[in-house]
Parts: C-alpha cells; structure tokens; sequence
C-alpha cells in the first residue's frame, strides 16, 4: 500500500464519507507499513487509544496537502550563506542594469534589488532612451512581474503539463512542417527590436521559408513607416532632437506619454521650458482632439478632431509652401498664420511631429515641412526602423487572420499576444483559432486568448529573463534577469529555441552566442561592458539619407458618415491591457481627467449636449455595426465633434484587479482603421458612476498654481512676488520655533514650468513607500492613498482651456499645523525639518489630516494593505513599513533614502554631498522637475532654486513655512497670438 | 393634591409659583418617593424602554462593526476626516451643559426655582456625557490604544502632546463628567435615605441603604452636606464654561477656516447651554405630565427656561451673525468662500435650516403665551436640538469639505453606519433616562422641603 493508493481511494469523498473511510481504510493490511514508510513521525502517533487525534491529523494533512494540490514543487534545499554571494548585504539593496522592452522598444533600467528580489526599477542615468527618468507605465511594471494571476505552470487543454512535453509535441509538428517547408507555420509575436530573437526567427524561417512571421501589438507604429514611405519612398523611423528644436508644432503626437522616445524627448523638451535656469525657451503648439500631457505643456492648443488634424496639416502646408493635398480651408487663420510664421523664422530650429495615430498622409506632410525648413538633420534624425523588418503589424495581422479563415495554417505559436482581446474588431480570432491542429500561447497571464489555444506556456517578465532590445534611437540595451523565473517560465527566445529543436537552450547562452557571434573575439569585454552599462555605447542607429520624392499626392480618404469624429488612443494608464490587472495602473489618475478604474468615451460639452449625453450617461458608439456600450465624460479642451476611447479595458481575463474593467474598444477598431473611426451615436438608459479624483476643475482665483508669460517675467521679474496676498511673520508664533540652523534641512522645488503632470512621480512613490491600492469604491468615497498627487486646475472657457498641472504632497511645513494637533505626538519633527509620521504610535484621531491647509494626509480607513497576497509582499520595500488600518500616513520625503545616506555618510566621515539624497518622485521625473536638497547648503541645487524669482509657497500666509516650494509655470506664447485681456489678467493673479 | 389649573384661568399668581402652595413637606415626600417605590412605570415609558433598548442592540451592532472593520464603514474621506462622532459629541456634551448650569450656578444664584428640576437635569448631563464620551472614543482608527491620550507612566517614555485640543478634551470631558457625577450623587443621598425608609421590598432598603452610605439626617450630616455641596457648586460652575469652551477650541485652534474663529469658545458655551435647556425641557414636559408633577415642575419653570433659552439663543444667534460679518469684514478670501458655501454651496439647506431652527422659530418665545404653553414648547425644544446638531454639522463639515486647495474638495456623504450609531446613542440616553425615572427620585425631596419650608416661613 501506498500513498497514492491512499489518496486514489479518498479522491472524491467528502465530508462524512470521507471520514468513514479514512477509518476503514485505518483498519486494514498495510497501512501500517505504509505510514512508516511515508511518515515516520505520525507512526509514533499511531495508537489505537490516540485512533482519533491521528486520525485528526492525518486527515488534515491528507485534505491540504495530498488531496486538493496542484503541482508538486520542486525539491529545494534550504541552508545558510556559507560563503555569502558576493556583494550581497542584507538590508542593502543592489542595483543592476537591464532594459524593459515596450511596445517593442527597449528603456534603460536600474533595477533595484533587495536579497534577490527586485523590489522597484529606476531609469538608467547612462541609457539615451532614460537618462535616468521612467514613467509611470515603466514604474508599475514591476507590479506585473508579481501579479498574482500570473500563469504559473505549463498546461495543455487546460490541464497540467509540462514543458518536456511541449516540446515533444512541438517536435512533431515541426517535423510535420519541415515537410512542406513550414507552409503551415506562423509565429506571431509582438513588435521585436531585440536582435537576438531577430536573428532566433530569421534564422528559422531560413529552415522553414515558407513559414511567415507576424509582429504584432494594439500599438503600432504602423502609421509612423507608412508615412514615412509616402514621403521618402523608404520606411526610417523619424527621431527627434528637442533639444535643438525651438518652435515645435505637434499634430495629435502626445510626444510625452505615447512613443519609444517619451521619456527622453520629454526630458529634452522640458529642459528647454525652466524659465528658471536661463535657457532659450521652446515654443510648443498642439493640435490635437483631446487633452493630452502634450497638449497640456503647450503653449498655445488647438482642438481639432481627427479628421480635421488632417485638414489642418494640408492648409499649412500650403501656407508653407509645400506641396501637399490640396484641404478644405481649416478655419483657423489667424492660429495658423502665426505658426506658420513662427516655423518658417525658426528655420532648422524647428519640428514638426505627427502623432503615431495620424494617417501616414500627415506624417508625410509632417515631412515635407520637416525637409523644407531644413530641419531633418536638425531637429529630426531618419534612421533606419527599429522593429525589426519594419512590419506593417495591423495589415500581417490581418493576412494571419484570412489564412486562419482559409484552413492554411497548422502550427500557430503565439508569444507574447493576446488577439482574441486585442486584434481589431473586424477579425475573430475566437472563431478561427481552434480550428488550427497545433496552438500554443506563450504570455504572462492566461488571458483572453487562452481558452482557444491547445498549449499555454508562462511567459517570463522582463526582470526573470535574458534578452537585448533596441532603444527609440536604435541603442542596443541588455535584458538581465533579477530573479529565477517565479514560474515555470520560457523566454520568448527559449520558446523560439525550441521551435528550432533546442528545447533546452538557456535564455542566457542563446541571447549570449548571438552576441559572441556578432562580437567575434571582443565578446569577452564588449559584452560585460554592456550588461555592466545596460547597453552598448555608441550602438545608435545611423541617420540615413533620403531625400523627398513625394508629390504631395494621397489616396483619397473614402468619408463616411457619423456623429462623431472618434479616435481611439492608448489608455494613459493601462496603456493596450498590458497593465489592466495593476492596481497601481487602475487607480492611477488618468491626466487631466483624473478618471481611475473606467475608461470612457470624452466629449467636448458643446458634442454631449448635441448628442444629448452627459457625463455617467452610457452611449452606445457604433461603428459599422460593431457597437460597444460605454459611459460619457465631458471634459474641457476636447475638440467638437471629436470623441475619444482609451485602449486597454473591458478584460475578461486579465485577473482578480482587471477583470469587468471598463469597456473595450476593440470592436470599434478595424484593420484598414485602427485608430479612427466615423462613429454613430446613441443613447441608452443606463448610467455609470465613474471615479475621478478632482473634482474641482479651477483655482476659485486662488493663487497656489502661479502661472505667467516669459514677456512678463522679462517686464516684471518680480511678479510672482507680486501675487501673494500677505506675508506671515513666523515670530509672531506662540510656539517657539524648531532650530533649523544645522545642516542638513531637506526642502524641495518643484518647477511648474517642467511638470507635465505625466504620473511618473506618483507611481514612484506607489512603488517605493508600499502604498497600497483602494479600489473603485473608495476612490469614490474620497480615500485614494497616493501620497503625491497631481493636482490640475483648467483655465480659459471649455472649449479652449488650458491645463495646469502642480504636483503636491506633504510640503513639510517648518511650522506644521499638523504636529500641533496630535494629541500623542505620533507627527513630530526631525532635526534636518521633516514631518515625520509615528505609524506605531498614532491611534488615528485624524485631527492632523483636518488641520493640514494643502489635504496631502492619507488615512487607512480599512486595512488597505494587502497582507494576504504571497506575490505582492516580495515587492513591498524592507525600508518602509507596511500601515494598517486605523492610521495616517503621508509623503516622508523618502526618509528611508534620507536615512541610507546619512548612514553611509557617516561612516565615511563626512557630510551628505548635494544629489546624494534623491527621492522617489524626483529619480523618475523624466523633466527633471523636482529637485530636493539641503537648502542651508547655498551652493546645492535645490538652495539655488529658491533663490530664484519664480521660487514662492503655497499657502505661506497661514505661516506653514513649507519647505516644498514651486516655482511658477513660465508659458512662453506667441505675441501675436496673445490677447490684450491675457495678459492683464495673468498679471494680477494666478491662475 | 393639586392639579394644574385649566388654562383659560392661568394667572400671574399660578405661573409665578415655583411650587403649588397647597404642598406639604408629606405630600412632596410621599408624591416623589412613590415613582421610584411603586413596582410599575406607566405604558408609556415601556413604550419608550423597548425603542430604546432595540436602538441600544443597534448601537452595539454599530460599534462591533466599527471595531471589526474600521472608521471606513462612515462616510469619512480626505478632506472631511471628521463627521458625525465629532458631530454627536459636540451636540452631546452641550446638551449636557444645562444640568450643570441649573444645579451649580443657578444654586449659587439661590434660584429657587431650580429646585424641582435640578435633580433631573444633572441627570440628563450625566447621561448626556456618557453617550458624548462614547464618541471620541470610537471615532478613532484605533480605538483599542485610547489610553494613549493619557498621561501615564509607560515603558514607551512617551507623555500625551499636550498642545493638542483633543488632549484637552480628555481632562475637560473626564474632569467635567467626574465632578457632574460626584455633585449628583452627593445630591441623592439624603433622597436616597428617604427612600431607605420609605421601601417595603428588602431589596430596595439594602440598595437605598448602601447608595444613602449611612445618612441619619442628624445636624452634623447636614452640616457637612451643606458645605460639600457648595462646594461642588463652585467646582461646577466653571466647569460650565471651561468644557465647551476646550470643546470649541478643537475647532479654534486649527488652521481651517470655518473653524479658525476667536468666537468660538462663548458661542459654544451660549449654544451647549441653549442646546442643555432644549433637552431639559424635551424631557420635562412629557415627564411632569405623565407622573402628574405639574405642581412640582410648575408653568413658571418652563416660563424660566424659556427664558434662558431665548437669551442664550439670542446670543447664538449673534454668533452667526459675527461669523458671516468677519468672514466678510476680515477680506480673506478663504474665509469669504467658506461662508458663502456655507450659504450657498451643496450644503446649503444645512445652513438654513440651522437659522430657521436656531435663529427664526425660537423667536416665538418673545411670547408669553408660548412660554407657558407645554406643547408648543416641547415642539420648539426640539426643533432647538435638531438645530443644534444641524449648527455643528455645518461647522464640522461644510468648513472642511471645501478648505485651501479645490483640487481636495469633495463631499461627505454620511453612510448608514453613521446613522445608525447617533440614533443609538439616542436609545442608550433614553433607555438610562427610563432607569433614573424608575429608581431614583426625579425631583430632589429635601430640596422641595426646604423650599418648602422658605415659602411657608418667608425666609427669603
């Protein structure tokens, strides 16, 4: 008798049965010698006086451990360091370099690393596509990596299986297939720039010719090549230098949150806005059909809808000069004529950018200016494409789709893609899928797609795998793994290595003989060299030279009738679903809208009241027939006419966070028109209460967000000054004033002139200080716990407002009225002037939040910290306490980082140098907007910050003495475009 | 006994006695002892007992959650971190306010009129202090670590911050609701004495017994009764003033404005007062009626306290007055959006409310006829309390829910939850209300005796 005996014979009793014939079972031959075998120790137990009490635990440990498990887990050895690995210190993090490919493209990383957990990434200061900055997309990815709806184990028809025999299976077929030389092969994958997987798939499609390879993401740069065919007869990939560019014109391009060059050209861009530090000010404009962080750091914007972005692009390339489609008048002379002129004076300082969804028409009109006022060389550098082979990914998706359709295909691999959620509408992969013998998935989560498929296999997260990827710019960037696969998971180049018949090549040894072939005999070096740095140097991709060969001639676009002039873009936070199962990304608050947990269809007022919407009302959007059912949200500086669905929600299996999440687009999207569509709409009865985070949209004429142009800085250098109402005399305290005569004082600046309220620092506060996710209903009950937030405030008339973003958190008030008020000192102050916050001791009066004039408190109403998830506890930070219910918490200007120094500038005997301290908002900042220091220090960065004129607190006149201050967001518009009544206005107050 | 005489003869003479002339020191005696001696209570208190105790069940539901969960099952929210416990407790400790100022300060004025409802009102304080204690108590996020907030000696070496307002609260409210309770039941013993001797059932002489600690009414008690008395008198008395004047000071001592108010600490006092009467005379009019003490708790005591409760209002009502003119006068334009929120943003009906029931409708009792006229009365007492609880709602949360920075601004919503524990707290005062009417005398004995005595003998 054995154990599986035991277990065979109880499989499927329960209960009282159960029980019964555990005691039988007790009673007969062998089991006695069965327990000895298997458990020594509970044989001990085993006396016919104690029957029951063994019984007790044998059934228990029966029921867990035998009777309802999963897998069998691996045999694992637990023993000490005997010899530590080295560099390994417990309590200090290591850092190392790797890259996260987006969309594709690779993004410099510094990964950080607590006991061999990777716990937070940071931007790669070496890396050109980083510099050091992230986002909030990159932030939260490490979320992904321990998302507890990960696949966890290889399964075949849903069951359980194992990767030995995946490959034996993938043996066969492809043997089947090395028949016919793969004629019924297909490989799709998402965008590829990582040579190695390039030289991986060219390679096997050398042994299988007529197999075909498609790339493919929700996100395409499809537009980006077709343009720039049509304009140089050549697909290159357009990269900007915004350092050079000094007048910078943007159709519908969200440069700053949509691209591989976000966070550089956002970084290079705001450099040229900190009015603060003598630069030559950039001018933006933005045409654009929605609010974006682009559109919001502009000087001057435009409201257009999509089609008439298009229309616009025409009419001033015309009044340039260029030859173009002949448009439509726009309508907006007066606008246009002024950026025209402001182009053509800026010469090759100029840019002009179209946005990744604009028809490859206006990238070629783009172009043609580009060329004409002698910017390409400039400003714009055309390289060769990065994705490897330059796919047009939505047309070979669509060439799959009719080949599934048709029964030409019999082995499809798929890594890394999710079709049945994502593709485009008019294709139902859903239907064609399982029609193919042999399927296999290879991603993270069993998604959408899974149940269709024959083979699912886990797919590592870029902190568990070895590859290399190519940056914006074409940089070559190494993927270093931080940790073992938390699952049993493949690469994509392990996965590939299997299709070719090496089913246990290392993800490490392929990515590395790629290289050594490559490198030849400077491997060795060249190789460390760049896993050390994150990349290699100097691997940019070459400008190219071509020359314009367009005629200014398009297809004409056939024009179809609807209400509504729609695009559909990728969600600001969840991007294409890649983060729908983040809590981090749903309840981050989308720009300008500050929307969590819903995505939505916006509309300009003027369009709602048209189409008799309003905001929570549920429209049906119809699109050939293809309808989706999603709720309204009005919002201002949205074009009339334009309306516009964010990508990435309405998951049916993204897991426990993303599941039921909003509404997809994905039906209104087709595969000749993915990102716009001619919608009808109409009304249903349905409402929808959606969560947004401000609900305040002007600052009552308040001065916290001071704004002004660069000629009224130039006229008034003082009028910031200007707008403060009183000034606090801090004697007149009755409290006696802390001393803040030691160095070092922490303080902040904060440069509104920088911030394009891109959510960066919030998700790196997320990710750094264990801030817990709330979920919908308490967003709704006012609870969000982020402890930096962004606050906007619109200006002007809804139809043409501008955005105004000021990040705030705790101010760390030198006179904080929070601290007066706890009535157990659990907020006190520390020598170098921060408020510092006693978890332990505080009972939760919430006396301190009441009290706190800028609201920047946070209180755990509920135990909101998930204590309960295995996966989410390794990415927690060991410096930072976890909270739980019943008390307050708020931004510690990274007391633990402050700490780390200190304590290693102690032991070196010496002071904390300035930079040495850098907080989790201010590391991801891709503007560089945030800068923290010692203020006694005069020569640090932050002291010379508040020297300056645009340096002012907020709410000073309470005598809160902040030492967060703001320096005042400096617009550098177009004189001839600036109204009389502008100016006036602005003079006196803020915004 | 008398009865009270029909309305249409009401007189000067009736409404100026403060006790029917026709008593004698026996009929008080036997008249008072005899609720608290007799086995049952009239219908209606068991009417009132049973909603009470359910209302109690639902308290200790309330509070089992609350300590399961945690303060989110309120509608509390950044910015509006404080809602209906800050509320209650407030309303609760104001209403308090009147026991003391009838029992201390009206004792050391020598009102006599006093004498018939002190008793009862030191009650309500007692009860009313019970149910605002409750409060702090609960609203915090972790209410099992209350005793932080005093100072004591502990192995953390950590003293309560003693800047703070609630700090302050913790001595005003413990000192305000131990001396209250010490004054009461040093009022009750010689009554308790009388019921000693008066009792039939053994349980209730050895209860009577013990609570009386051994009163035999000889010179030297009452001599030292006497002093003890005055004593806590005195002690009271600025207690009156001090409780709800630290009260106010949570408010006063913040940074917020609606709450940033030097006005603060008289117009709470004005208010608890105002609020104290309200209650006392909610309470007393349908109690006089149903145990028949009409010529105890005469027409001139409700004349009385309709007197205070006019000026007190009056004086409340000043209070907005100033608060809406500083606002303005002061040019802030914090101050100037606050009350102009108050008056016209989403919690408007609040605020006007509030002024109907505090500022408009006790303007009726500038009428004689009103103030004599139990009905009416009872129904402008507690239009006062609902408006009292309003004034602090509009304080707590019309002045945080829209403060410095619009991009916080949000709304408080209160959840059943909060409902469910004030409405609770409600049934635990009625329900100890019914308890003190059933065991206790309800009007001081001996007081009314000596009062007694004064009229007959002119020593006044």
């Amino acid at each position: 008798m054995k154990l599986d005996d035991v277990r065979k014979e109880l499989t499927g009793k329960s209960g009282r049965r159960f029980w019964k014939s555990l005691e039988e079972l007790s009673n007969r031959d062998g089991f006695r010698d069965m327990l000895n075998k298997e458990a020594p120790r509970l044989a001990a137990e085993w006396d016919p006086v104690n029957r029951r009490d063994f019984l007790r635990l044998m059934g228990a440990s029966l029921a867990l451990g035998g009777l309802t498990a999963c897998t069998r887990q691996p045999r694992e050895k637990i023993i000490p360091y005997v010899q530590p690995p080295e560099e390994i210190v417990p309590g200090k993090p290591l850092f190392f370099a790797t890259s996260m490919p987006f969309d594709g493209y690779g993004i410099g990383l510094l990964a950080e690393s607590h006991m061999g957990r990777p716990t937070k990434v940071e931007g790669n200061p070496e890396h050109p596509a980083s510099l050091g900055s992230t986002d909030a997309l990159i932030q939260a990815s490490i979320l992904n990596m321990y998302d507890p709806d990960r696949a966890q184990s290889v399964r075949y028809l849903g069951r359980i299986s194992t990767w030995a025999n995946f490959t034996a299976d993938v043996d066969s077929q492809m043997g089947v297939q090395a028949g016919k030389e793969g004629a019924g092969l297909r490989i799709v994958t998402g965008p590829v720039t990582s040579p190695t997987l390039q030289a991986q798939l060219d390679e096997l499609l050398q042994t299988y010719p007529k197999a075909a390879w498609i790339q493919y993401g929700p996100v395409t740069r499809d537009n980006v090549y077709a343009g720039a065919e049509l304009a140089f007869g050549k697909r290159v990939e357009p990269v900007y230098d915004f350092s050079r560019a000094d007048v910078i014109l943007s159709l519908d391009a969200d440069f700053i949150g949509w691209g591989p060059g976000r966070i550089r050209y956002s970084r290079d861009f705001t450099a040229r806005r900190k009015a603060s530090e003598n630069v030559k000010l950039n001018r933006l404009y933005a045409v654009e059909s929605h609010v974006t962080t682009t559109g919001a750091s502009a000087d001057h914007r435009l409201p257009l809808t999509y089609t008439e972005i298009g229309t616009f692009a025409r009419a001033l390339a015309h009044e340039l000069g260029v030859q173009a489609p002949v448009g439509a008048v726009s309508g907006h002379d007066e606008w246009l004529k002024a950026l025209a002129g402001d182009l053509k004076h800026a010469g090759a300082g100029a840019l002009v950018i179209a946005g990744d969804q604009q028809p490859p028409e206006v990238h070629a009109i783009a172009h043609a200016i580009n060329v004409a006022l002698g910017s390409v060389g400039a400003t714009v550098r055309l390289v060769d494409p990065v994705i490897a082979n330059a796919p047009d990914q939505t047309a070979s998706l669509g060439q799959l789709a009719a080949d599934l359709e048709a029964g030409a295909v019999d082995a499809l691999i798929m890594i890394g893609v999710n079709p049945v959620y994502d593709a485009p509408g008019d294709l139902s992969f859903e239907k064609w899928i399982t029609n193919v013998p042999f399927t296999a998935q290879v991603s993270l989560s069993e998604d959408e797609t899974t149940p269709f498929v024959k083979w699912h296999i886990p797919l590592t997260h870029y902190l568990e795998m070895w590859s290399d990827t190519r940056a914006y710019d074409g940089t070559v960037s190494t993927v270093q793994p931080l940790i073992a696969p938390l699952y049993d998971g493949k690469s994509p180049h392990e996965v590939v290595a299997a299709l070719a018949g090496s089913p246990d090549a290392t993800g490490y040894d392929l990515v590395q003989n790629h290289w050594k072939r490559v490198l030849g005999d400077g491997f060795d070096t060249a190789w460390s060299r760049a896993v050390h740095d994150g990349f290699f140097k100097d691997s940019a991709l070459e400008p190219v030279s071509v020359s314009l060969t367009w005629n200014g001639e398009a297809d004409a676009v056939a024009e179809t009738e609807g209400d509504l002039d729609l695009t559909i873009v990728p969600d600001p936070c969840i991007w294409d679903g890649l983060f729908s199962n983040n809590g981090w990304m749903q309840e981050l608050p989308k720009p300008i809208t500050t929307l969590t947990w819903d995505n939505v269809l916006l509309l300009s007022i003027r369009t709602a009241g048209r189409l008799g919407l309003d905001t929570g009302h549920v429209a049906e959007v119809n699109v050939d027939g293809r309808a989706v059912r999603i709720p309204v949200l009005l919002a201002p500086g949205i074009a009339d006419g334009a309306g516009v669905i964010t990508l990435g929600y309405g998951r049916t299996a993204a897991g426990r966070v993303g599941n039921g999440v909003g509404v997809s687009a994905r039906p209104l999207r087709s595969v000749a028109s993915p990102w716009h569509a001619k919608a009808r709409i109409g009304r249903t009865r349905n409402k929808h209460v959606l969560a947004m985070t401000q609900d305040h949209h002007t600052m009552q004429g308040r001065n916290h967000l001071r704004v002004g142009t660069a000629e009224q800085f130039d006229h008034d250098p003082d009028f910031v000054a200007h707008m403060e109402h009183f000034t606090y005399d801090q004697s007149k305290s009755i409290y006696p004033r802390h001393d803040y005569s030691k160095s070092p004082q922490w303080g902040m600046v904060i440069d509104l002139s920088a911030c394009t309220g891109c959510n960066a620092c919030v998700i790196a506060c997320q990710s750094e200080n264990n801030i817990p996710v709330v979920g919908k209903k308490e967003v709704l009950n006012g609870r969000e716990m982020h402890w930096i937030r962004i606050d906007r405030y619109f200006e002007g008339t809804a139809a043409d407002a501008q955005v105004h973003h000021q990040p705030m958190t705790c101010v760390q008030c030198e006179n904080a009225p929070c601290e007066a008020v706890c009535p157990v000192a659990a907020t006190v102050h520390s020598h170098d002037g921060i408020n510092q916050m006693v978890y332990n001791r505080c009972v939760g009066t919430r006396y301190c939040s009441n009290n706190c004039p800028y609201k920047v408190r946070r209180f755990n109403f509920f135990k909101f910290a998930d204590h309960d998830t295995p996966s989410y506890k390794l990415q927690r930070n060991p410096d930072v306490t976890v909270r739980s219910r019943g008390v307050m918490e708020k931004c510690t200007y990274c007391v633990q980082r402050i700490s780390f120094a200190r304590i290693r500038a102690r032991r070196e005997n010496r002071e904390i140098r300035d930079g040495e301290v850098v907080t989790a908002c201010q590391q991801a900042c891709p503007s560089r907007a945030i800068s923290f220091g010692d203020i006694l220090d005069p020569n640090s960065e932050v002291s010379k910050k508040r020297a300056g004129k645009l340096n002012y607190g907020v709410l000073t006149e309470l005598g809160t003495a902040p030492r967060t201050t703001f320096l005042a967001r400096i617009t550098n518009p177009n004189p001839a475009l600036q109204s009389e009544s502008d100016l006036t206005e602005s003079h006196h107050h803020g915004v | 006994m008398a009865s009270e005489p029909a309305a249409e003869n009401i007189g000067y003479r009736e409404i100026e006695a403060v006790i029917d002339p026709s008593h004698d020191y026996e009929s008080v005696t036997e008249k008072i002892s005899r609720i608290s001696l007799t086995p049952t209570l009239p219908k209606s208190l068991y009417i009132v007992a049973g909603i009470s105790l359910v209302l109690i069940g639902l308290l200790f539901t309330s509070v089992f959650w609350l300590v399961v969960r945690g303060t989110g099952i309120w509608g509390l929210n950044v910015p509006v971190a404080w809602g209906f416990a800050i509320i209650n407790f407030v309303w609760w400790i104001g209403i308090g306010h009147a026991g003391t100022l009838i029992s201390a300060i009206l004792y050391l004025f020598r009102q006599e009129w006093r004498t018939t409802i002190n008793r009862f009102a030191e009650a309500m304080t007692i009860f009313a202090v019970m149910c605002a204690g409750l409060f702090p108590l609960l609203h915090i996020g972790r209410p099992w670590l209350f005793y932080w907030l005093l100072p004591y000696p502990n192995v953390m070496q950590m003293w309560p911050q003693f800047r703070s307002p609630l700090m302050w609260d913790v001595f005003a409210v413990s000192t305000y609701f131990t001396v209250s309770l010490l004054f009461w039941f040093t009022g009750l013993i010689p009554d308790f004495a009388t019921l000693r001797d008066r009792a039939k059932s053994k349980i209730a002489r050895i209860g009577y017994g013990m609570a009386s600690m051994g009163w035999r009414g000889s010179a030297r008690h009452w001599q030292r009764y006497e002093i003890v008395y005055l004593l806590l008198a005195g002690l009271s008395t600025p207690l009156v003033i001090s409780v709800h004047s630290v009260v106010s000071l949570d408010f006063a001592v913040s940074s917020i404005p609606g709450w940033h108010t030097t006005i603060f600490p008289p117009y709470f006092v004005a208010g608890a007062i105002y609020s104290g009467f309200a209650m006392v005379l909610t309470l007393a009019i349908p109690v006089r009626s149903l145990f028949g003490l009409k010529d105890l708790i005469t027409l001139n005591h409700l004349d009385n306290m309709s007197k205070v409760m006019l000026a007190t209002g009056l004086m409340v009502l000043y209070g907005y007055g100033m608060e809406a003119f500083f606002a303005w006068y002061s040019g802030n334009e914090y101050e100037r959006y606050m009350m102009w929120n108050r008056m016209t943003g989403p919690y408007w009906w609040g605020y006007w409310a509030l002024i109907l029931c505090n500022g408009v409708i006790p303007q009726l009792l500038w009428l004689k006829k009103v103030r004599i006229s139990p009905i009416p009365l009872l129904i402008i007492s507690i239009i006062i309390n609902i408006g009292m609880w309003l004034e602090r709602f509009e304080i707590v949360v019309t002045s945080l829910h829209r403060d410095f920075l619009p991009s916080s601004w949000d709304m408080y919503i209160p959840t059943f939850w909060d409902w469910s524990i004030y409405i609770g707290t409600l049934g635990f005062f009625f329900f100890l209300m019914v308890l003190f009417i059933k065991f206790l005398p309800i009007i001081s004995q001996f007081e009314v005796r000596e009062l007694l005595h004064k009229k007959k003998h002119g020593h006044h």
